[in-house]
């Protein structure tokens, strides 16, 4: 497999009022070309700035890249994004990388046709006359299951129902052959039996086309069945990263283990109890210096206070950043984390 | 969680329920059609069970919610809550009726004054009420705080001093205020992060036992709702298509949507997800304003029949309290 990106102790804050926000810590992955890549974690903890970053798309001030490379393409096309100049970044944005988010309808033009939206990169980035382009057009919304393709390239967005606005984003995230695909929680506003058909869809692509894709979530159900490898991040680290079989099967970061036990399981063969996380995530402001998940951590030693353990391989393909080993040690009862989580 | 094996005593019982919106246009406001979003419903809720409601989003399953509980005014129907029909009556006497059932909403960021104090957040249903002195509601605003898991040191903050899951424990501390029977819960988990969704579950369902309440639990997600029901109905298109026991629906479901809908939600283990068949609806619902002719999922059910197209089908219980709406069983 080719590398296609290498993201290297990438590090975005924030600087606010009321001081400075570190969403991203010095994160560092990969990804092969044709891999898909889940990055997974609740809001605030950086997934989506993350991706932002290497995009260039964090707004300057209050936001910068403090920190990192971010190495993308193949063999001789293999440039720093973070060292390139705004043109040409925006000869990389959706064209080389497209990317997806989550709510189709503030992120479609309200005021333009989607033949004009679908049409606008294949002119810019292809160098397509309008003909050709609107041509095109008509294709992307077939290659995505929209009904009627032709007849509704001159409607406007809200003219589509939800689903098939997310389908016509990937149309248009697809207009350009990318070689990555991002997409940022692209399931989230929908209806499951929806979910359900944009997440065939974008497999179906995925395997037809062969890009690679960056898939962001909150949910572990839905990049289960999906992705090829994943992230988990916490408070801007990343905390966990392993091979999807192996994340669900043996979990080795407290973290990890706390986010599946507490989801109910469709599956679940009788009601129980859910293992919930108590307290609250750490105040990106003020970072404590140890383990960013100390204060909810129920396999908590003296040393995650102080120390921050680093990303460390503990199998092959598989890194967890903690220094307790889950396997040898038991959980300490819930409750002592619970009095100390919801008080504060 | 409560078995409800034992206590078969029906505690709300919906006859024909609909509720529609009018649509009016033009100067004159003419009333030129209606958003049938919920379209005549039949069910009983039992003392002490949490009766899961899911479907997608407009299906109907928040104006069902709140047309029990008279926050809108049902076009039709009748609502039995303990043997009285709540759309019979009016002013005081349903205010006073209101104590024995609470609401506790889906946003947490929209449902709390943000102007007010948490304290007097939760002692608004009990002054309301006249219920108790100062000083009383006082005590009982901090035991409540402490009952649902917050330090009653924090009665005089304000919302926005609390992170998303306090917040909806200071929504379920007003609920509770009261001493309702009967709470109906509108997606009071969709709006939190996965870990905190599990600590407000845990919360409510400890709630349940300690004070024998009874859910109605709205929700779209099937995991979650099969987490905490004890019974489930699935809504699609403002009407109950199928309600069963939970392990019976899950195990055994007869209508084409619930099955559908089962194998659409995503489960957390790749080494299933592998190996599960979806079924994938075509298109999406069609509009509550002109629902189909026939069966209401006629439009995208992978196992239509030419009479489901004609006709509508009965709502009937096929033994064990299986309740389906179905052409398919019931030629």
């Amino acid at each position: 497999m080719t590398r296609l990106l290498e993201v290297k102790g990438l590090e975005t804050r924030f600087f606010t009022q009321d001081g400075i926000v570190h969403a991203v810590n010095g994160i560092s992955y990969n990804l092969d070309e044709g891999e898909t890549l889940a990055i997974v974690g609740e809001s605030g903890c950086g997934k989506s700035v993350g991706v932002m970053s290497l995009m260039r798309l964090i707004p300057q001030p209050p936001g910068k890249i403090t920190g990192g490379e971010v190495f993308f393409g193949a063999g001789d096309e293999r440039r720093d994004l973070l060292k390139l100049s705004d043109d040409e970044i925006r000869q990389v944005r959706g064209n080389r990388i497209a990317m997806i988010f989550q709510d189709p309808m503030t992120s479609l033009n309200p005021v333009l046709t989607i033949g004009f939206q679908i049409s606008e990169a294949l002119i810019l980035h292809m160098g397509m006359d309008k003909a050709a382009a609107r041509k095109r057009a008509v294709e992307l919304l077939e290659l995505v299951g929209i009904p009627r393709a032709a007849d509704r390239l001159d409607d406007y967005p809200h003219q589509f129902s939800g689903g098939m606005r997310q389908r016509v984003m990937i149309a248009m995230g697809l207009s350009c052959n990318p070689q990555l695909l991002i997409a940022d929680e692209p399931t989230t506003a929908l209806d499951v039996t929806i979910q359900a058909q944009i997440t065939d869809l974008v497999k179906r692509l995925r395997d037809e086309i062969g890009m690679a894709i960056i898939w962001i979530t909150h949910d572990l159900g839905v990049v289960a069945g999906l992705a090829d490898r994943m992230i988990v991040m916490y408070a801007g680290f990343i905390v966990e990263e392993s091979p999807v079989r192996d994340l669900y099967a043996n979990p080795r970061h407290p973290y990890t283990i706390g986010l599946l036990g507490s989801l109910p399981r469709l599956d679940e063969a009788r009601a129980h109890r859910l293992t919930s996380i108590e307290g609250l995530p750490p105040d990106l402001v003020e970072l404590p210096k140890g383990c960013p998940f100390f204060a909810r951590c129920v396999y908590r030693i003296e040393k995650c206070l102080t120390e921050n353990p680093k990303l460390e391989p503990v199998s092959p393909g598989h890194k967890t950043a903690c220094w307790v080993d889950v396997r040898k040690v038991a959980p300490e009862p819930a409750e002592a984390t619970a009095r100390g989580g919801v008080a504060a | 969680m409560s078995n409800n094996g034992n206590s078969r005593q029906k505690l709300v019982e919906i006859r024909d329920l609909k509720m529609w919106f009018p649509i009016m246009r033009g100067v004159l406001r003419r009333h030129v059609a209606d958003v049938k979003a919920v379209d005549g419903l039949n069910f009983d809720v039992y003392q002490g069970e949490t009766l899961g409601l899911v479907g997608e989003s407009g299906c109907g399953k928040s104006t069902t919610g709140r047309a029990i509980l008279q926050l809108y005014r049902p076009t039709a129907g009748s609502v039995l809550f303990e043997g009285q029909d709540l759309i019979m009556i009016k002013g005081e006497d349903l205010r006073k009726m209101r104590r024995r059932m609470q609401m506790i909403f889906q946003d947490p960021y929209a449902s709390l004054n943000p102007r007010m104090t948490v304290g007097s957040i939760v002692a608004e249903p009990l002054e309301v009420h006249n219920i108790g002195t100062k000083s009383e509601r006082l005590d009982r605003v901090r035991e409540l705080l402490q009952v649902v898991g917050l330090n009653p040191y924090f009665i005089n903050r304000y919302p926005h001093e609390f992170s998303g899951g306090q917040r909806q424990r200071i929504g379920v501390a007003r609920a509770l205020a009261v001493n309702p029977a009967f709470i109906v819960c509108d997606e009071p988990i969709s709006a939190l992060d996965v870990s905190i969704q599990a600590q407000v579950i845990n919360l409510l369902e400890d709630l349940q036992e300690r004070f024998g309440l009874t859910y109605l639990f709205i929700a779209h997600d099937l995991s979650v709702v099969r987490h905490i029901s004890n019974r489930i109905a699935v809504m699609y298109l403002g009407k109950i298509m199928e309600l069963a026991d939970r392990d019976e629906l899950y195990r055994n479901p007869m209508h084409p949507y619930s099955q559908a809908l089962l194998s659409a939600v995503p489960i957390p283990d790749p080494v299933i997800e592998e190996k599960r068949h979806r079924i994938i609806l075509e298109g999406d619902v069609p509009s509550p304003v002109n629902p189909p002719k026939g069966c209401n999922f006629c439009t995208r059910c992978p196992k239509a029949l030419d009479m489901c197209r004609e006709q509508e089908p009965e709502f009937r219980d096929y033994g064990g309290g299986h309740w389906v709406a179905c052409w398919l069983h019931q030629r």
